[in-house]
């Protein structure tokens, strides 16, 4: 059964759609890509699940479902408190993400306590196990630290850490690693695969990043314009990609193999072919 | 030990603030035209009066000398004596300063209290109709310098609508158990509220007149800085962790958006306390800025510059709190 289902959802900015008709779901303890170029939505799609689409930006039809209860449907407050207690959010860039004027520990117990009313006790304990988990020596030293005071790679395993506190049964993850130096990404993408499989929690993994995919996800949702091109497993996507796009976006993927080898862009008449399709959707649902 | 070796620094470069201020204001006072002994003598007195008075109140003297003779005076404590009432300037000054402070603190506190919530309510009624009427009030609000803001306040609440004093610090009549000048302060240490709201009626309307023009500019610059700050990733995922937008506001965006607004309400209550000068005279608020507007229209050399040396003090130290506020908030600077 999946843990997370998204159908039919359409956006829009003005009179401008944003997503189009886009329908994805996670089932428990899965590990989801979803892949486009910049602008293709796919980070809107993760706003639009946690609630945090820019004011410009809205929903017009389509449902989000989480664990059976639909978010669209929920008042606000409710929908809020549901999102907070049973998904969380791994953050693009670390260096932003936390807050510089509070200390770290409080940043990681502020859920537990206010949203899900844990007493400090717990969730200082639960921090800390947190935080040795993601491997963060002197864990006590670093939850009164601020985070001026630590590296960027400390700062994404405490927001790593800080999204599993309350044990959410999904995680969406935004290119959690785009903004790491080279050589700390590797071991963040296998904290977050080892966390999540741990924790056996749904995982929807955000990324223009094919070789990230092809680590560890299971399945895949490729993106353009807002719309869904393809929906598959991993192994069917590199074995023989079903949407034109999508053979192109993996010729294009540089190949580690054979650096000699020139970079292959994807080629504009399937663009063309991409772009033709989506103003068919458009005229059919009257946006043109 | 950083913070000590700080604040010993700021003391000193106070200290030459300070020398710097009284070298100026003793020459400029002295060369502009106008002198005190005029001033003092009946229409038709003779020379030999003239340099009288002169020898006497040490004006024979060339300038420099007199500069030194005022400055070993004033490094053991002793300001000089006023020319016009013949009572120790040092004296003069202390009795007034309370009035000013207790004037510009309060002034401080309405504009805070007003700026403040009129920042946070723009910010939680963003893109609203509500958020664009809190932009035209702080803009006329603005458009308007506080000695006006007095005209109009005396005109509502002391003509149209008398609910306030117009004039004076306390009620002539109020039998005042003080011992000291914070009448204010005081007058609540004593529980003695019946005297408190005799002041607050005085102090309403000069006070508001400063505050306003400062509110105006506090909730202008916070809430600028709040709106930007509301676009952040950690306020972002602050929501995501299922709090609401109250909670998000004050706790997550407000205690880094503060910051910029506090260095502000410094240099901004520096100016204020200046303001005193012209709205304590408007209100006849017996307080340092009218007296020194009765100092410079009687040449009162000495007590001029009393009050300038005890203004600048007060915007040095003034200076000094809101550098040690803002480190003290501000935990990147903390350890530096």
């Amino acid at each position: 059964m999946s843990f997370l289902t998204i159908e039919n959802l359409n956006a829009e900015v003005g009179p401008a759609p944003i997503l189009r008709d886009v329908s994805l779901s996670v089932a428990a303890g899965e590990v989801r890509g979803l892949v486009g170029e910049s602008g293709a939505g796919k980070s809107m799609i993760g706003k639009a699940v946690l609630g945090t689409l820019p004011s410009a930006i809205e929903i017009s039809s389509g449902r989000i479902v989480l664990e059976g209860e639909d978010l669209q449907a929920m008042r606000p407050r409710d929908r809020r408190r549901v999102i907070g207690a049973k998904a969380a959010l791994i953050p693009q860039d670390p260096l932003t993400a936390l807050n510089p004027s509070r200390r770290v520990g409080p940043q990681i117990t502020d859920r537990l306590v206010d949203i899900l009313g844990w007493t400090r006790h717990d969730a200082q304990t639960r921090a800390l196990e947190l935080l040795d988990e993601v491997q963060i020596p002197e864990p006590e030293r670093v939850m009164r630290a601020y985070p001026h005071e630590l590296s960027g790679g400390m700062r994404q395993r405490i927001l790593i850490a800080s999204a599993f506190a309350a044990e959410p049964k999904l995680i969406i993850a935004d290119e959690p690693t785009t903004a790491l130096d080279v050589t700390v990404q590797k071991q963040i993408l296998k904290l977050i695969k080892q966390m999540q499989a741990r924790h056996g929690t749904a995982l929807l993994f955000v990324t223009h990043d094919l070789g990230v995919v092809s680590k560890i996800c299971q399945s895949l949702t490729v993106l353009y314009g807002g719309k869904v091109l393809e929906d598959t497993r991993i192994g069917d996507f590199f074995a023989r990609p079903a949407h034109p796009y999508s053979a192109a976006l993996l010729a294009a993927t540089p190949k580690y193999t054979d650096p000699a080898a020139s970079l292959t862009p994807v080629p504009e008449a399937v663009i063309d072919g991409v772009r033709a399709e989506i103003e068919a959707f458009d005229r059919m649902h009257g946006h043109v | 030990m950083t913070l000590i070796r700080r604040i010993l620094l700021r003391l000193l470069t106070m200290a030459i603030t300070l020398f710097g201020v009284a070298v100026i204001v003793f020459f400029v006072i002295r060369v502009v035209p106008g002198n005190p002994i005029a001033m003092m003598l009946p229409p038709g007195a003779g020379e030999e009066d003239i340099a009288r008075l002169k020898a006497l109140y040490g004006l024979d003297k060339t300038i420099p000398e007199q500069f030194v003779i005022w400055l070993s005076g004033v490094l053991q404590g002793d300001f000089g004596t006023s020319i016009t009432t013949r009572q120790p300037v040092l004296a003069l000054v202390l009795s007034r300063l309370p009035a000013t402070l207790e004037l510009s603190v309060v002034a401080l506190v309405i504009a805070v209290a007003i700026g403040g919530t009129l920042a946070l309510t723009g910010t939680r009624m963003r893109g609203t109709r509500s958020e664009g009427a809190i932009d035209v009030a702080n803009g006329m609000a603005l458009s308007v310098p506080d000695f006006l803001w007095g005209l109009v306040l005396i005109l509502l609440f002391g003509v149209l609508w008398p609910v306030f004093h117009i004039s004076g610090r306390v009620s002539p009549s109020l039998d005042l158990p003080f011992v000291t000048n914070f009448y204010l302060f005081e007058s609540v240490l004593r529980l003695r509220f019946d005297i408190w709201a005799d002041l607050v009626a005085h102090m309403f309307m000069p006070a508001l007149a400063l505050a306003i023009p400062l509110a105006a500019i506090i909730a202008q610059l916070l809430k600028q800085s709040l709106k930007e700050t509301m676009h952040l990733d950690y306020v972002t995922l602050s929501r995501t962790k299922g709090y609401g937008e109250n909670h998000v506001i004050t706790r997550e965006a407000l205690p880094n958006a503060v910051l910029p607004t506090l260095t502000l309400i410094g240099v901004q209550f520096t100016f204020l306390i200046g303001g005193t000068v012209i709205i304590e005279r408007l209100f006849s608020y017996e307080g340092l800025g009218n007296m020194a507007i009765d100092a410079v229209i009687n040449r009162d050399l000495p007590l001029i510059q009393g009050i300038v040396i005890l203004f600048a003090l007060i915007f040095s130290v003034v200076n000094l709190v809101v550098d040690l506020t803002y480190a003290a908030l501000n935990p990147r600077l903390r350890h530096g």
